[in-house]
């Protein structure tokens, strides 16, 4: 491609602009980008590993070097023990629910059928709805006096008005609620990542391997899921790091309660760092995320790097 | 005989599990619709049946919203901050898609990366740090705190999304430009651009909507009620010590949450691709 520019190069002129020098314009362009990015992230990023190595609180605002404390501090409170539970509980429940569902929802969606259009856009609804205001609404559902699972469980006279659950008083139903909320939030996504995966197999690779005698199962398991490996291990990927660092549900549905019993890593941090204004424990609580996320990373990049082959 | 038999019930168990997964996905969201219009004493009645209208649909709770709270200023909080943000992101990141995806060399394909694992550091990380930079800055507890740090996420998440659609682009074209006299920059300005409008609609739309549904942030940097975003309104304002205006609320959430809704489900699919990057090839 370079043969037909090359020889046709006008003389240029000295004003014709060091932007015309291909390294050099290419840099300037993504120089913006780079530089909000590192600002703006990157830095903070460093603040935050310091503030969790200091001694800093709103009130005396010191940058005083205290090493490891306040990460002893946080491991010996057994309530954070129960937070960093409740953040994997919280995180893979909800993936795995997330995941069945997707499976299952995408496979009924594989088949052509009279208004799939329109039963696909109703069921991304959760994924499409604004977090914050979807859990507000299913707060409503679970409310404890005009609960519409209550209500339906009562007229089919499953329970008495007596004994129904109090669905978010209730520690370990709680923490159900919460799982599911989110579980239903990812659900349409691991769809929408099943249909892309699937759709991109190519058809002429499984009529081959019809041809060549390969049953529904083997073409499914040994030919399809590995194709589409890589991208489902994206969206999960996705779902672990949005699921991980996540606050908004537990905010607007439990507030961490009761008793602790909802509290992940997200809802601690903003707890101690932001309403208490103890900004270095409260950031040594946030960077215990940081080993998930590298971790999953690395996975990331592994699957990206995959598909340059 | 016995074939008809169970191919029909094949076929209604088949809409059967449809009718599940519909109704799984999309009851809150009825849910939401039916309390936004349900007078509170057809609300708050537990012998009436709560799933339809016992009593005529009333407006008093969206107009309750737009006369007593605060929810028109919300509106126009998120419309602002949308724009602003749009406005940024556009104007870093087109230019940035389109250089990562022109390099040359390996470093370009690394940089794309590097730019895009951003996007993976969570909000909940950031803010303690970021609040402390927004009070130097003097933003504290306003909306241009939010302006300035939504395009942190918003930049690494379309720049990553040009960039996947500059390589689709025919290199071809722009040197048929250069070929004509064009300088390199116009080559970019003149023929890159235009031809990648479905692509920066793409970018408008998603920047808009990731801006609508940020919550973290505008709940951390924002306090005062003027100042609030539409989702952060309705979700804290409308909550009043213990008690909740559920009719108030829903009604809100149902007008934020549609055209969000709407937009998000047009373009679900460059999401998707966007956020896998053509992991399948």
């Amino acid at each position: 491609m370079a043969v037909i520019a090359e020889p046709i190069t006008k003389p240029v002129s000295r004003f014709h602009f060091f932007l015309d020098r291909r390294e050099v314009l290419e840099l300037f362009l993504v120089a913006p980008a780079i530089i909000y990015v590192l600002l703006l992230v990157g830095l903070p990023l460093l603040l935050a590993v310091y503030y969790s190595l200091s001694a800093y609180t709103v009130y005396d605002p010191t940058w005083k070097f205290v090493g490891l404390a306040n990460f002893r501090d946080i491991i010996q409170n057994p309530t954070f023990i129960q937070t960093l539970v409740n953040t994997f509980i919280f995180t893979f429940g909800s993936q795995l629910l997330g995941l069945v569902l997707g499976k299952f929802g995408a496979f009924l969606l594989l088949r052509p059928f009279p208004g799939r259009k329109i039963v696909r856009a109703l069921i991304v609804l959760p994924f499409v709805i604004p977090v914050a205001l979807a859990t507000i609404a299913w707060r409503w559902l679970f409310d404890s006096l005009y609960s519409v699972f209550n209500w339906t469980l009562i007229a089919l006279g499953i329970l008495d008005r007596a004994d129904v659950p109090n669905w978010l008083g209730t520690p370990w139903l709680a923490m159900l609620c919460v799982v599911i909320i989110n579980a239903w939030r990812f659900f349409p996504f691991a769809i929408v990542i099943f249909l892309a995966g699937i759709t991109a197999v190519p058809q002429d690779v499984v009529d081959a391997a019809t041809v060549d005698g390969a049953g529904f199962w083997r073409r499914n398991y040994q030919i399809i899921l590995p194709m589409i490996l890589p991208i489902m291990a994206i969206g999960l990927i996705f779902g672990i790091v949005f699921t991980f660092t996540d606050l908004s549900i537990v905010f607007l549905l439990t507030q961490g309660g009761p008793v602790g019993a909802t509290s992940v890593l997200a809802f601690a941090g903003f707890k101690t760092g932001i309403e208490s204004g103890d900004v270095s424990h409260g950031a040594a609580i946030s960077l215990f995320m940081l080993p998930v996320l590298l971790i999953v990373t690395v996975l990331m990049l592994r699957f990206i790097r995959r598909r340059e082959i | 005989m016995p074939r008809t038999l169970s191919k029909v019930l094949g076929e209604l168990a088949f809409y059967l599990a449809v009718a599940f997964f519909v109704i799984l996905a999309a009851f809150p969201f009825y849910w939401m619709l039916i309390t936004a219009f349900k007078p509170n004493s057809d609300l708050y009645n537990v012998t009436n049946i709560p799933f339809w209208f016992n009593e005529w649909p009333t407006l008093e709770h969206v107009k309750y919203l737009f006369e007593e709270t605060l929810f028109a200023t919300w509106l126009w909080n998120s419309l602002l901050i949308g724009v602003c943000v749009v406005a940024i992101t556009v104007v870093t990141a087109i230019p940035a898609g389109y250089a990562l995806a022109r390099m040359q060399s390996r470093k370009g394909e690394a940089l794309g990366i590097a730019i895009f694992l951003t996007y993976l550091v969570p909000p909940t990380l950031l803010f303690l740090p970021l609040s402390r930079i927004i009070a130097e800055l003097g933003l504290q507890n306003s909306l241009w705190a939010l302006v300035l740090v939504y395009p942190t996420f918003t930049i690494p998440f379309c720049s990553w999304l040009l960039m996947g659609f500059f390589k689709a682009l025919p290199v071809e074209i722009e040197e048929a430009a250069i070929v004509d006299g064009c300088s390199l920059f116009g080559a970019f300005i003149k023929m890159a651009i235009p031809l990648s409008v479905p692509a920066i609609l793409t970018v408008v739309i998603f920047t808009f909507t990731l801006t609508l549904q940020e919550f973290v942030y505008a709940l951390t940097f924002v306090s005062s009620s003027d100042q609030k975003t539409i989702t952060l309104g309705v979700t804290t304002d409308l909550v009043r010590g213990d008690v909740f205006y559920w009719g108030e609320l829903m009604a809100g959430a149902l007008i934020a949450a549609v055209p969000v809704a709407i937009a998000y489900n047009f373009f679900l699919d460059r999401f998707i691709a966007g956020i896998t990057g053509g992991a399948v090839k």
